[in-house]
């Protein structure tokens, strides 16, 4: 606003700005959060678009991810090379499409990713066995298990091929409302 | 012309793009062969992979794909004269795949951003946030393109060529996060949502949407009716002494203040013609100020703006949570969508998961279809019964209550009591009402745990509406008893307006003191019991739907007081913002989330339409019936001298007619619309057929969604038996060669 910052220039906020859900304010605080995880790696100065990614352990200690299940996957959705390093780019995209203003959409092509465990672009029976044990803490019995697993399948799957494709996993989240209020976490 | 036909080049480029590139993935370690016995055992490896790189399965995988989509949306976007909401666009992007390291098409790149840049800012940011491409992706590490995006994104104003604008848009970006960080409970919001989740999170979210409404209803009439009455006050003075008990009765002191209806004047205000001498002074009073008038009217068109805000609002929550359709698919959403991302600390995030895990076993053992037996039968019409007794048990108490509290004030009148003692006696009647509305939804959830619904979600209902009952009937015969009786307490002034506004004030009061009582006694008395006395670690649960409730029945007695008490919203904002502190701090301190499945949005639409219907049309009901057939009292406030209130409004139209004869439209509009009966039925009947058109094409949208998924089950066993087919020629054809 009024108080001059040299973390950004402000092409990069406003590009920032038109390319998430973000504000100024909230971009810097983003920024802030980002380098108190790191601060000897994370440069306070970020015009020049320094090449630095966070590892995968320190993002998953982040109070707001480290009691989710899937926080590995959540962070390996995000990363560009799939490994779980996010840059700060992919720390603001994360954030971003996880906010209150993704159109649906969006966070369902996000949330696809992040139940895909073996990324084969199909939510297969194995990948909904690690959600349901993830989900459950692994309490559930093997009989329940596939039960449920069928169900899910019987239940979502349109074209009958045994496994969740795109199409069927958006077709399910559309037909929930409850999405777009339980696919959002607060920074 | 041309440009449909480069989409559809680009189209088809997309579908032949997909399949080469997948078959080309082929090659690449990230491809992993299919599990082809367990799903189609009659089918090899090979069949497999020529269905899997079909243009059905691969369309839009690729970043080129997606950039291809997105162009000619953009391109649909910009031909289209009014602007679509984007979440009715008929194509989604799909997923990208990253591990895919793709040429991409420069031609499609530029020409992406040429279509970028030819539209206005805000739908350009819009397709920028909404597209599924990594962040530096979109801020330009794409190929030979450095900051193509940061150019799109800055060129905002340029297209224009005036710098005056970007001055604006700095200064519209300073408000916009000025007005975010002033956004009031963030961090408490945040709090809450951590330790219980989305659905206690709705009470509060719910709370903050009534304070809006009571904030706007306050400064309208702050601003046209207080103030204004206030910088003339009337000539007689106030000749009561404040005692603290008027915060209680709202009766003393508080009489002949601004609070109440009796104190507002009948005349104009700063009239530069007074009545009384026929000279005119036209020094004084630049803005005369017909008080009367304002009155009717302020309250008139705030309580208009309500409902429009009310029903708008009400619409827009039911079309995100209603989905033709949606009857089926239980197990894929309580796995896909039950985990609610927003609690972080660990206690409650084990809670979550020992919740789904029982609610996934309940239904996975719930597998028989649930026939009503007779005895079922019996037991819920016995439940359904003595709910209604009740209800009918608690209205008649209260009648035969108030009538007795009326005759008991009268005796202490013509006895000479005190003022105190007799102002006291006023507050008996809404600590009743409080007691039976704090008592009976406790009797309700015995009632329930004997009856033991089969679906939670029937649980809530069936509760939600036996407290609604309870609680708008007796407001139905508290309206009654006020308006027929016309309140003969108060002696003096023989003003009973302001004695239906005193009442008011004490059941909005009472109510709170109440609410806090259950607070304190459901809440922290029954952890302390639960912890010390019998031991259990279990905590009582935060009951979302009674909370609820209670939030409604307080706004619908500042809906139904605000014609008599014009302070009234000033009293419900303030009752709200300690609600919400106390009702937090409770919350962290004694109470666990519900361990029931919750369904957010769907709730949250079901509240705001209890608070349009039975709560605002009441309240609007009452005050039309005041306002059209009620006669004003002769002694006090704006209406002394007319028949009904809206008999003001009426003359003043009269007047106006008479005064000056080229607004004779405007007369006429009154006379032939507004007081005419068949114009009414007539936007009656209109809206009847709207609405009856709207269900009939809701049905048809259900049609065909269902035919439209039997054909794509037939298209993928079809697609797989010509598969077959082809496969077969072909083998036939060249098996001799071989």
């Amino acid at each position: 606003m009024g108080n001059k910052q040299t973390i950004f220039t402000d092409e990069q906020l406003d590009a920032y700005q038109d390319c998430t859900f973000f504000t100024r304010k909230e971009i810097l605080r983003l920024h802030g959060r980002y380098h108190e995880m790191a601060p000897n790696i994370v440069p306070m100065d970020y015009t020049k678009d320094p090449d630095v990614k966070l590892p995968i352990q320190l993002i998953i200690n982040m109070p707001e991810l480290k009691e989710n299940p899937f926080k590995e996957r959540i962070v390996e959705a995000f990363s560009e090379d799939g490994d779980g390093n996010l840059s700060f780019n992919d720390f603001v995209d994360m954030f971003s499409v996880l906010s209150e203003m993704a159109p649906r959409e969006l966070k369902a092509i996000y949330a696809f990713k992040i139940y895909d465990f073996n990324t084969d672009n199909f939510i297969c029976k194995s990948d909904l066995e690690k959600t349901l044990n993830k989900l459950t803490r692994e309490e559930l019995t093997a009989e329940e298990i596939t039960l449920v697993c069928e169900k899910v399948i019987e239940e979502a799957d349109m074209d009958g091929d045994g496994k969740l494709a795109f199409a069927d996993f958006e077709n399910m989240i559309s037909k929930a409302p409850d999405f777009l209020s339980t696919f959002h976490i607060r920074i | 012309m041309e440009e449909q036909e480069l989409e559809q080049e680009l189209e088809l480029r997309e579908l032949t793009l997909g399949g080469r590139e997948n078959l080309a993935a082929g090659r690449t370690e990230a491809w992993e062969e299919p599990e082809p016995r367990a799903e189609h055992p009659d089918f090899s490896s090979a069949t497999l992979l020529i269905l899997a790189n079909m243009p059905s399965r691969t369309i839009g995988r690729s970043r080129g794909a997606i950039i291809s989509q997105f162009y000619s949306r953009t391109a649909k976007l910009r031909r289209r004269s009014s602007r679509p909401p984007l979440h009715q666009m008929s194509r989604s992007a799909r997923p990208s795949l990253r591990q895919y390291d793709l040429e991409l098409d420069s031609d499609t790149q530029s020409l992406l951003v040429k279509e970028l840049q030819s539209l206005s800012g805000s739908q350009r940011s819009h397709m920028l946030q909404a597209m599924p491409v990594s962040l530096a992706e979109k801020q330009g590490r794409l190929e030979g393109l450095q900051g193509w995006l940061r150019r799109v994104a800055l060129a905002p104003f340029s297209d224009l060529g005036s710098v005056p604008l970007q001055g604006f848009r700095s200064l519209w970006d300073g408000f916009l996060s000025l007005l975010h960080s002033l956004q009031p409970w963030h961090h408490s919001l945040k709090q809450i949502s951590g330790r219980f989740g989305s659905s206690v999170l709705s009470y509060f979210l719910f709370l903050k949407t009534l304070l809006a409404f009571n904030v706007f209803l306050f400064l309208t009439l702050l601003i046209f009716v207080v103030a204004t009455q206030a910088a003339y006050p009337p000539a007689a003075e106030n000749s009561r002494l404040f005692t603290g008990l008027e915060l209680l009765t709202g009766a003393g002191y508080f009489t002949q203040t601004l609070m109440y209806y009796g104190y507002y004047s009948n005349f104009t205000l700063n009239d530069p013609c007074t009545p009384s001498s026929r000279s005119c002074q036209p020094g004084k009073g630049h803005l005369p100020y017909n008080m009367p008038l304002a009155y009717v009217f302020t309250i008139g068109v705030s309580f208009f703006i309500t409902c429009i805000l009310l029903v708008y609002s009400m619409s827009r929550s039911f079309g995100e949570s209603y989905r033709v359709g949606s009857t089926s698919g239980d197990f894929a959403i309580k796995v896909f969508c039950a985990w609610d991302y927003k609690v972080i600390q660990r206690r409650f995030v084990r809670l979550q998961n020992e919740n789904i895990r029982t609610q996934l076993k309940a239904s996975a053992a719930q597998r028989s279809s649930t026939r009503l037996q007779l005895g079922r039968m019996v037991v819920l019409s016995l439940a359904w019964a003595v709910s209604v007794g009740t209800v009918l048990g608690c209205v008649v108490a209260v009648y035969y209550f108030a009538e007795h509290m009326l005759k008991v004030h009268r005796d202490s009148q013509d006895r000479g009591s005190s003022e105190a003692w007799q102002e006291a006696l006023l507050l008996v009647l809404p600590m009743v009402v409080s007691l039976i509305n704090l008592v009976m939804p406790y009797l309700y959830n015995l009632l329930a745990a004997w009856e033991k619904q089969e679906s939670p979600a029937l649980e809530v209902y069936v509760a939600i509406c036996r407290n609604l009952i309870l609680k708008m009937v007796v407001l139905g015969l508290l309206c009654y008893h006020w308006l027929s009786r016309k309140m003969g307490y108060s002696s003096e002034d023989k003003c009973w307006e302001t004695s239906v506004g005193q009442e008011l004030y004490r059941f909005v009061v009472m109510d709170f003191v109440f609410t806090l009582l259950d607070t304190f006694l459901g809440e922290l008395l029954w952890r302390l019991i639960l912890e010390k006395k019998l031991m259990r670690k279990q905590r009582p649960e935060f009951d979302i739907a009674r909370n609820v409730l209670e939030l409604i029945y307080g706004q619908t007695l500042t809906w139904l007081g605000v014609l008599f008490c014009p302070l009234l919203p000033a009293v419900q904002i303030l009752k709200l913002l300690l609600l919400f502190y106390i009702k937090k701090t409770s919350l962290m301190k004694n109470c666990q989330s519900p361990s029931k499945l919750w369904r957010a949005s769907h709730m949250s639409t079901v509240f705001i339409t209890l608070l349009c219907f039975p709560s605002f049309l009441g309240a609007a009901i009452f005050l039309s019936y005041t306002i059209w057939a009620m006669r004003p009292s002769r002694a006090c406030g704006p209406f002394r001298t007319q028949e009904t209130i809206y008999e003001s409004g009426k003359t003043w139209i009269q007047e106006l007619e008479k005064s000056s004869p080229n607004i004779t439209w405007f007369t006429w509009i009154h006379q032939h619309l507004v007081e005419n009966t068949f114009f009414l039925f007539f936007v009656s009947g209109v809206l009847l057929a709207v609405i009856y058109l709207h269900i009939q094409v809701v049905k048809g949208h259900r049609r065909i969604i269902r035919l439209l998924k039997e054909q794509i089950a037939h298209v993928s066993s079809w697609g797989l038996c010509m598969l077959l087919a082809s496969y077969c020629l072909m083998c036939g054809t060249w098996g001799p060669r071989d």
